[in-house]
C-alpha cells in the first residue's frame, strides 16, 4: 500500500521542475515555501487542480504579459507589435478591425468609417505579411482575436509562415475561434450556429495534424461578462461552451485526449477581488472533473484548463481616467493570484479611446510591477486554504454546476446541442442582458459607489489626450487593397474559390487545405467569406431586449 | 401619449450591451422602444424611423465609426422628412462631441452618462 501522501506526490513534481532563479524569499529574507497547505489538502499541479495548473506555478515562469492591440493598416499595428515586444512582452494580440471581424474587405460599402478603428483592417496575404514583418513566428507566440472569419485567417497566417520559412509545427498561438460566445455576447457573427461548428471542428483537426504548438480555440468568457453577465454565468457558460466543443471534436472523430489539450480559456478578471479568484479556481476544478468523469479523458493535460485573463474593460471610468491604472492593477493582482497563464491588462484610457502609446506602457508596467516587485509570484495559490476563499470557490462551483444541470437539459445529454438551443432561443443572450440590467439598476439606486461616476467627483473635468485615427487608414488600405487586386491573377483567385465553395457544400471536407490555396492566390478576406456565405447562408438575430 | 423612442445599433460592432440597458431603462421610464438590433445602416434607421413615426432616435455606436456614421443617419433622416432628433451613446472620445453637435446631432451620451440624465434628456427632446 502507498504511504505517499498529496503532499509528497506534488514535491516529485516540483523536484523535477526547472525554476528560475530566485530568491524566494520576503524582503526581510524569511524562506518561503513554494505552497502552503496540509499533507492531504490540495496541491497545484494535481487534480482537479483548484490550486494551479502546475507544482511549481511561477517558480518555474511568470505568466505570458501578452499584450492586445491592432489599429490602422497592418504597417501601424506592426510598429506597435515592435514597440511592444521591444518593451518586453513575450506574446503579441492581434486585434481586427469590425470589417475584418465580419469578413468584409476595407472598400465594402458597409465598412465605411470603421476601417482600422477598433483594430487592424486585414483584406488579403499581402497585410498578413505586413502585420509580421520582421517579427519571428518561430520565437513570439501569437494570438489572433477572430471568430466567424477564424478559419480565413488562420489560413492566411499558415500561408504568411510558409513564405517566410517558418514551419507549421513551430507555430505557436491561440486562435480565438470560439463561435459560441459570439452568438451569445460578442455578437460578431455571419454564418448561421452550426455552419460555424463546422469550421470549427475543421480548425480543430488541421490544428490536430498540422499545428502541435497552436491552440485552436480560446473558449471566452470576457466577452460574456463585458456583455453584462455575472461571474458565476461567465464561468458556467465559458465553460459550457468548451464542453460543446469537445463533444463537437468527439462526433467528428478526433480523440478527446487529441483536441482537450489545445483548448485555452480567455477570463475576465473584473473588480470583485475573491469572486474573481474563487471563479479561476472554481473553472479549473470544474474542467478538471468533467473532463475525467464526463468525457473519458485520461491525459492529464486534458484535465488541466489554462487560461488567459484580461482586466474589465467595463470597470473603467470616463470619469478621472487615470484613476482605471488602479483598478487595473487590482483586476490583474486578482488574475495573478488566481494563477493566470498570461495577462492582458487595460490601458487607463480605454472608456474614451483606443489606448495612447504612453496609456499602453502603463499598462505593461503594470503587470511588471506585479511580477518583480510585490513578491506575489513566489508561492502557488497564495490564498489557497483561506476560510472565505474556499468557502467562495465552492459557492462558484456549486452555482456553476446548476447551470451545466440546465443547458444538458435544453440539449437532452448533449452540451453541444444545449448551448446551440440556448443560443437559438435567447436563452444565454436574454440571461446576459437580465443581468446587465440589474447592476446597471443598482448603480442608478446608489446602491454601489463607482469613484468618480457617483461620488468622489472632484477632478472629472481634467482634460485627456486620447489616440486620433484619422479616415487617412481608410484611404490608405482602400489604395492598398485595390493594388493587390491588380497585382495578383484573377484565374486562380476564380479557381481557388471555386474550388473553396465545392469543398463547403460537402460537410465532410476539411475546408483549411482549399482556404490555404485561396490565401495563397491572394484571395480576399470578403472573397472567401462570400464564398462561403453562398453555401452557408447568413445568421440573423431576432432582437430582443 | 408617450414619447416614442427607436433605438438602434449601427454600423459593425455587436456590443449591445449599452443600447439594451438604454432601451429598457426608458420603456421602465414609461416611453414606446422600438429596438432595430444589430448592424443598421443610416438608411435602414431612417427608413424605420419614419414608419413607425418615433419622436426620439437614438443610435449606439462603441465602433469609433461615430464621426463618419451620425451625421450620415442625421442626413438619412431629414432626406426621408423626419424632423426627429438624433441622440448619439457609445465610446465618444471628448473632444467628438462638440463637432458632433455642429453636425446635428442633438445630444451625445458618452461612457459617463448616467442613466437618469440619459432618460430626462430624451424626454425633453420629444
Amino acid at each position: 500500500m502507498s504511504t505517499e501522501s498529496a503532499r509528497d506526490i506534488w514535491r516529485r513534481q516540483f523536484d523535477g521542475a526547472e525554476l528560475r532563479s530566485g530568491p524566494f524569499t520576503t524582503m526581510s529574507g524569511i524562506p518561503l515555501e513554494p505552497v502552503y497547505g496540509p499533507p492531504e489538502g490540495e496541491f497545484p499541479g494535481l487534480f482537479p487542480y483548484t490550486r494551479g495548473v502546475h507544482a511549481s506555478m511561477y517558480r518555474t515562469k511568470l505568466w505570458t504579459m501578452r499584450m492586445f492591440a491592432g489599429f490602422g493598416t497592418a504597417l501601424d499595428t506592426n510598429a506597435r507589435f515592435r514597440q511592444i515586444v521591444g518593451a518586453g512582452a513575450t506574446g503579441l494580440s492581434t486585434a481586427f478591425d469590425m470589417p475584418t471581424l465580419l469578413g468584409l474587405d476595407s472598400d465594402d460599402p458597409l465598412a465605411r468609417g470603421e476601417v482600422g478603428r477598433c483594430g487592424v483592417a486585414i483584406d488579403s496575404l499581402a497585410d498578413v505579411d505586413d502585420l509580421f514583418r520582421d517579427i519571428d513566428l518561430g520565437e513570439i507566440s501569437t494570438s489572433m482575436t477572430i471568430n466567424s472569419p477564424a478559419a480565413v485567417m488562420l489560413a492566411l497566417f499558415v500561408a504568411h509562415a510558409e513564405k517566410s520559412g517558418v514551419a507549421r509545427r513551430r507555430l505557436s498561438g491561440t486562435l480565438q475561434n470560439d463561435i459560441l460566445k459570439e452568438y451569445q455576447a460578442q455578437k460578431e457573427f455571419v454564418f448561421p450556429p452550426r455552419a460555424s461548428m463546422r469550421l470549427v471542428r475543421d480548425t480543430m483537426a488541421f490544428a490536430a495534424s498540422d499545428m502541435p504548438r497552436w491552440n485552436s480555440i480560446s473558449v471566452s468568457g470576457y466577452h460574456i461578462r463585458e456583455a453584462g453577465s455575472t461571474a458565476v454565468e461567465e464561468l458556467a457558460f465559458t465553460l459550457a461552451n468548451g464542453f460543446a466543443y469537445v463533444e463537437l471534436a468527439v462526433r467528428a472523430g478526433l480523440a478527446v485526449d487529441d483536441v482537450a489539450p489545445r483548448l485555452s480559456f480567455f477570463f475576465n478578471a473584473h473588480i470583485d477581488f475573491f469572486e474573481e479568484i474563487a471563479k479561476y479556481r472554481a473553472a479549473r476544478r470544474l474542467w478538471a472533473t468533467w473532463l475525467r468523469d464526463r468525457y473519458s479523458a485520461r491525459d492529464p493535460r486534458s484535465w488541466q484548463l489554462r487560461f488567459h485573463t484580461q482586466t474589465a474593460g467595463v470597470s473603467l471610468t470616463a470619469q478621472q481616467p487615470d484613476v482605471n491604472t488602479a483598478r487595473t492593477a487590482i483586476e490583474a493582482l486578482a488574475g495573478v493570484l488566481g494563477g493566470t497563464q498570461s495577462l492582458h491588462t487595460n490601458a487607463m484610457d480605454e472608456a474614451l479611446a483606443l489606448p495612447s502609446k504612453k496609456a499602453a506602457r502603463i499598462a505593461l508596467r503594470t503587470q511588471q510591477v506585479i511580477a518583480h516587485e510585490t513578491n506575489v509570484t513566489n508561492v502557488a495559490d497564495p490564498l489557497g486554504g483561506s476560510w472565505y476563499v474556499e468557502a467562495l470557490t465552492d459557492e462558484v462551483a456549486r452555482e456553476a454546476e446548476v447551470i451545466f444541470a440546465t443547458i444538458d437539459e435544453m440539449g437532452e445529454g448533449s452540451m453541444l446541442d444545449g448551448c446551440i438551443r440556448g443560443i437559438e432561443e435567447n436563452w444565454f443572450q436574454r440571461r446576459i442582458a437580465d443581468s446587465a440590467y440589474d447592476l446597471e439598476r443598482s448603480f442608478n439606486r446608489g446602491e454601489r459607489i463607482v469613484v468618480g461616476v457617483n461620488e468622489f467627483l472632484e477632478g472629472n473635468d481634467d482634460e485627456v489626450a486620447t489616440l486620433r485615427i484619422t479616415d487617412d487608414d481608410e484611404r490608405l488600405q482602400v489604395a492598398r487593397l485595390d493594388a493587390v487586386k491588380r497585382a495578383r491573377s484573377s484565374e486562380s483567385v476564380a479557381e481557388t474559390l471555386h474550388h473553396l465553395r465545392v469543398d463547403a457544400s460537402d460537410p465532410e471536407v476539411n475546408l483549411m487545405p482549399p482556404l490555404i490555396d485561396a490565401a495563397r492566390a491572394h484571395a480576399t478576406v470578403g472573397e472567401m467569406m462570400s464564398a462561403l456565405v453562398d453555401v452557408f447562408g447568413r445568421h440573423v438575430e431576432v432582437p430582443t431586449l | 401619449m408617450s414619447t416614442r423612442v427607436l433605438v438602434a445599433k449601427v454600423g459593425l460592432d455587436g456590443h449591445d450591451r449599452g443600447v439594451k440597458v438604454v432601451a429598457r431603462l426608458l420603456r421602465d421610464a414609461g416611453m414606446e422602444v422600438i429596438y432595430t438590433g444589430l448592424f443598421q445602416t443610416p438608411e435602414t434607421v431612417a427608413a424605420t424611423a419614419v414608419d413607425e413615426d418615433v419622436d426620439v432616435v437614438g443610435i449606439s455606436m462603441l465602433s469609433g465609426a461615430h464621426m463618419t456614421l451620425a451625421p450620415l443617419v442625421v442626413r438619412a433622416l431629414r432626406e426621408r422628412g423626419s424632423s426627429a432628433p438624433l441622440v448619439l451613446g457609445g465610446i465618444v472620445p471628448p473632444g467628438d462631441e462638440a463637432e458632433l453637435l455642429t453636425l446635428g446631432v442633438a445630444a451625445v451620451f458618452g461612457p459617463g452618462a448616467s442613466g437618469g440624465d440619459i432618460v430626462r434628456i430624451i424626454e425633453s427632446l420629444a
